[in-house]
């Protein structure tokens, strides 16, 4: 378990496996405080699966964790997520 | 993103390798082949994979080093000592060994062609990587944005792409301050400490003048540099940061 922080580009790869389009450049608004940006901005934790925490306010935002052919996803912590073509 | 053809699943893709070169004591750039290469933006990455014998696989990304025109797909990978991955890359990988590989992927923390105003660069240690991408990619372009790039690194001998970033500034608006953290060579006329807020107020771009500060490095160094910036003045929604970590080993 790494504390380590790094950015939402680094989940780049697994985001765009799931959803199947690029997502670091999709804006999220935070449910908590009701900041927005970039996926790529927000804050990266790894550990058995990815959290990913608003910059702002560093609630939740998303959680994924990836086993073989599937994928757990929990967004409770996004209000609205916004993909640009 | 660069056309539909990153749009879809991604599907990890053969890679051969083509070539491997030193470029310091620590770090080498691996050129692949990859067929069905989509093309990529400078500043993209791209997730590597190797599968034991056992089948244990581990995973890690990398920045492209190469620039989207490039007739082989190039990475520049550091050597971790105790990293899973990156020991293998630099010191067993071949030409003709093959690795599996997907992307590009990414698309927040890329070059944009159509910056108006400075670009500035600020690298630490082989966070240079997609920073280089970027460089050789405005020069593919015969780009005219005013670019510098703010390199820190330990010592002379630890600088990634010394001659051709050399070269490149021979380019009209591309310029490289360096500073050496930790060793300097004798008569070094450049700056030698870490970068902090005072050094950021010499060499970036004042914020009016700024379009975009791309900022890679180890997560201490990015959240140093891009906090001083925000203090400097910058807008924080201009500062684009990618951190790297042990994780990235």
């Amino acid at each position: 378990m790494g504390a380590l922080m790094l950015d939402g580009n680094a989940a780049a790869g697994v985001l765009q496996e799931i959803f199947a389009v690029e997502m670091t450049t999709a804006v999220g608004t935070c449910d908590s405080c009701g900041a927005a940006g970039e996926v790529g901005r927000v804050q990266l934790y790894r550990g058995a699966g990815l959290i990913l925490r608003c910059p702002s306010c560093e609630a939740v935002l998303m959680k994924i964790v990836t086993s073989g052919t599937r994928a757990w996803v929990d967004l409770r912590g996004l209000r609205t997520l916004q993909l640009n073509a | 993103m660069a056309g539909t053809a990153v749009l879809g699943r991604l599907n990890w893709r053969v890679a051969d390798v083509v070539e491997v070169r030193p470029e310091t004591s620590r770090t080498k750039t691996i050129a692949f082949d990859v067929p069905d290469w989509p093309g990529h933006q400078a500043g993209q990455h791209v997730d590597v994979r190797l599968t034991a014998e056992d089948g244990y696989q581990a995973e890690r990304s990398y920045s492209i080093a190469s620039a989207s025109d490039a007739s082989t797909l190039e990475l520049t990978v550091e050597r971790l000592d105790d990293g899973e991955v990156s020991p293998y890359l630099t010191e067993e990988l071949r030409p003709g060994d093959a690795i599996e590989l997907r992307g590009p992927v990414g698309g927040y923390f890329v070059w944009d062609s159509s910056a108006a105003g400075n670009v500035f660069l600020v690298a630490g240690g082989s966070g240079v990587v997609p920073l280089m991408a970027m460089a050789r990619q405005r020069n593919a372009e015969g780009s005219g944005i005013p670019t510098r790039l703010l390199y820190s690194a330990r010592a002379l001998e630890d600088v990634i792409y010394r001659d051709e970033l050399a070269q490149l500034t021979q380019e009209d608006g591309f310029d490289v301050v360096y500073t050496l953290t930790r060793a300097q060579p004798s008569g070094w006329q450049g700056y030698d400490r870490r970068v902090d807020r005072d050094l950021l107020a010499e060499v970036a771009p004042a914020p009016p003048e700024l379009a975009v500060s791309f900022v890679c490095g180890p997560t201490p160094f990015v959240e140093a540099v891009a906090g001083a910036l925000v203090e400097l003045g910058h807008e924080p929604m201009r500062i684009k940061t990618e951190r790297f970590g042990p994780t990235g080993g």
